[in-house]
């Protein structure tokens, strides 16, 4: 294991962090304002690429597409709100779960019935593809530099609007006391649906651009989803801050676990037996990461107080 | 009187359309995957099934077909139904190894015949074989086989080799040893399902490798792809077909240009049945078929060809009709060993530009004859 091919590697465990991260937010967000568990939230990554591969596909132009992804996905995550989570949000976690799961069975179901079943074309934009030189030699991907790039700006965004502006200090009353906030007269039901559709929307972002690294097919986002959940959970849940370093965490563990562990074990194993058996274990890895951290941290590393 | 009649002629009808279900009709029972993240190889392999079925124009033959959503469970409880109570003649259409290990030994022990029209587990080739089992595609290991032996005769001495952790993915990098002569670079197993090769692409860039050999199916295979060419390392990939089905690259797109990949078929191979298959199916699907397709095709002739000699009642009689493979195979040459696994050549393809797409062209034969290295294990 060279410098350099550590360096690359924490890169690309960063580059999955903020992918993480984009999806996490929403999460932890909807969970710690509105107190809903929402299955459903790999569904708006899904749609987010669908449709930025049909946007793309159709105007030839991908900044037009993600914009598109980006905002459909907000909307039917607002639309989502409005006809079906409302109704949730009294009722126990249960329930939220099995709402929201049969959404996930009706999204991908309804995602085929309208593209069909082959995976999608979506390609990296012209701007954005090759590679660049960075320090100790090391030759990167130039579009996922840039997500990197965006994660870091969206991070701060986010800060900036819950920290510095009106629709922030909603979203951090709304985390505290529920029924206060609705007693003091703000609408809560329009800042549950702006809350949600700014989760959705996060998303479909994240689903666009990598549905542009990988591949735009129905059930994209549920191992993704499966991962963001592990994020909130080791951040403590409904915590943004908690979101972000979690998010961190986990991709630079998982990609690191897969790429030292079967060399650590071929120290002491027969070659083709320890990639296996070292992969299995780096699978592993992060549910592990999980369960340490919340022996320690039960309700996770940044927990909020209720 | 009227009434009397009409039962007359009711009934009349009534033995006019019984009469022939009870000795002529054939019922094939089709299990295959038409939901879920590997639709594309069942959809395939049924148009390709019910498209030679239907230029038959038999009104015998009637095909059953049911979805099992890639998991074992719902395969075998359709089967279950199928053998039972639709009581099938043949069954047919698993994708997939470990549905096909669910299935295939208790259906054809009950006395069905099964022609697989896909997946070729090791255990079924060899110490599992049976007497009413016939694979139609090939045995799991084969183009991976045929892929080690190519690279080696290319000159390729130091392979970087790539595939899921899971029974088929062990398998495949078994059989690319088996034949393949030089070094490994590395030997990297990655997570079923897993859409980011990120890390696994920084290792092949550092290791040095002179060529890297993937197995990666279906959307996993299109997000390494992608990944790769953007990645900047420009060392030359193989792969099985699997890989580099035309659904495939046709995700992938531009990137996909210049690799190599072994297939025992190949939709520009230069034979009449083959020629009338792929303008047929392009005809009535709008798009070139597969290699899925091939094999639905390549099952459903194989079983009308032995029809014409005899009924599955007579289970000698049709099983050896089935042996012969007496059909025009779209692949040429074809034959079964005494596994009843094909004997065949693995041709290689090279991904070339077309139009403003890609596509498979055929390059040449890489093993004439191959034979799966199970039939030993098999006491038939």
């Amino acid at each position: 294991m060279t410098l350099s091919l550590l360096f690359e590697q924490l890169l690309n465990g960063l580059q999955l962090g903020t992918m993480l991260f984009l999806m996490a937010s929403g999460l932890t967000l909807v969970f710690g304002v509105m107190g809903l568990i929402n299955l459903a939230h790999g569904s708006f990554y899904m749609t987010g690429a669908f449709v930025t591969a049909w946007v793309t596909g159709t105007t030839g132009n991908f900044w037009v597409g993600l914009l598109a992804g980006m905002l459909a996905a907000a909307a039917v995550g607002a639309v989502v709100e409005f006809a079906v989570i409302r109704r949730l949000y009294h009722r126990d976690h249960l329930d939220q779960v099995l709402a929201t799961f049969a959404l996930i069975l009706i999204f991908s179901e309804g995602t085929r019935w309208l593209y069909g079943s082959s995976p999608l074309w979506l390609n990296v934009p012209d701007s954005l593809a090759g590679s660049v030189m960075l320090p100790f030699g090391v030759e990167y991907p130039l579009y996922r530099l840039a997500i990197i790039g965006m994660g870091v700006l969206i991070a701060m965004g986010l800060y900036l609007l819950i920290s510095r502006t009106r629709l922030g200090m909603r979203i951090r009353a709304g985390e505290n006391d529920r029924e206060m906030i609705g007693a003091l007269g703000v609408d809560i039901s329009t800042l549950y649906t702006l809350v949600f559709a700014l989760g959705a929307g996060l998303a479909g972002l994240a689903g666009a651009t990598i549905g542009a690294l990988q591949s735009v097919q129905v059930g994209m986002g549920e191992p993704v989803l499966i991962l963001a959940f592990v994020v909130i959970v080791i951040g403590g849940i409904g915590s943004i801050k908690g979101a972000l370093v979690g998010a961190l965490l986990v991709g630079v563990v998982d990609t690191l676990g897969r790429v030292l562990l079967p060399d650590l074990f071929k120290l002491f194993m027969e070659a083709s037996a320890a990639s296996g058996v070292g992969a299995a274990i780096a699978s592993m890895l992060i549910y592990i990461l999980m369960a340490i951290i919340l022996i320690f941290k039960p309700n996770g590393l940044f927990a909020v107080k209720h | 009187m009227k009434k009397v009649m009409n039962a007359g002629l009711g009934l009349m009808m009534a033995a006019a359309i019984a009469a022939p279900t009870q000795a002529e009709d054939v019922k094939i029972g089709m299990i295959t995957t038409l939901s879920g993240g590997g639709a594309h190889l069942g959809v395939d392999a049924r148009d390709g099934f019910m498209l030679a079925i239907e230029q038959a124009g038999r009104d015998d033959v009637e095909v059953l077909i049911q979805d099992d959503a890639q998991k074992p469970d719902v395969a075998k409880s359709l089967a279950d139904e199928f053998v039972q109570r639709e009581e099938v003649d043949i069954m047919t259409g698993i994708i997939w190894s470990n549905l096909a290990m669910a299935v295939v030994p208790s259906v054809v022990r009950q006395g069905t015949f099964y022609l697989s029209v896909n997946a070729g587990p090791s255990d079924l080739a060899g110490r599992l074989c049976h007497e009413n089992y016939f694979n139609v595609a090939w045995q799991n290991n084969s183009l991976h086989e045929a892929m080690g032996e190519y690279m080696s005769t290319e000159g390729f001495n130091n392979a970087f080799i790539l595939a899921p952790n899971y029974p088929a993915g062990t398998d495949a990098l078994e059989g690319f040893k088996n034949r393949y002569t030089g070094e490994l670079a590395n030997e990297v197993y990655t997570q079923l399902g897993q859409t980011d090769y990120a890390a696994e692409i920084a290792q092949i860039r550092a290791s040095g490798a002179d060529s890297v050999f993937y197995f990666l199916p279906g959307g996993m295979g299109i997000a390494f792809m992608k990944q790769y060419a953007g990645s900047g390392v420009d060392i030359p990939v193989y792969g099985p077909a699997f890989s580099f089905d035309e659904i495939i690259i046709g995700a992938i797109g531009e990137a996909a240009i210049g690799v190599r990949n072994t297939s025992q078929w190949a939709y520009d191979l230069d034979n009449a049945a083959n020629q009338a298959f792929v303008s047929s199916f392009r005809e009535k699907h709008g798009r070139t078929p597969t290699l899925y397709a091939s094999q639905g095709y390549d099952t459903a002739r194989l079983i009308l060809d032995a029809l014409e000699v005899a009924h599955p009642d007579d289970k000698d009689a049709f099983r050896e009709a089935l042996r012969a493979a007496d059909f025009d195979s779209v692949r040429g040459d074809f034959r079964f060993g005494t596994n009843h696994h094909p004997i065949q050549d693995i041709y290689v393809r090279e991904v070339v530009a077309n139009g403003d797409g890609v596509t498979n062209q055929l390059v040449g034969v890489a093993v004439e004859d191959m034979q799966d290295v199970y039939v030993d294990q098999c006491s038939m």
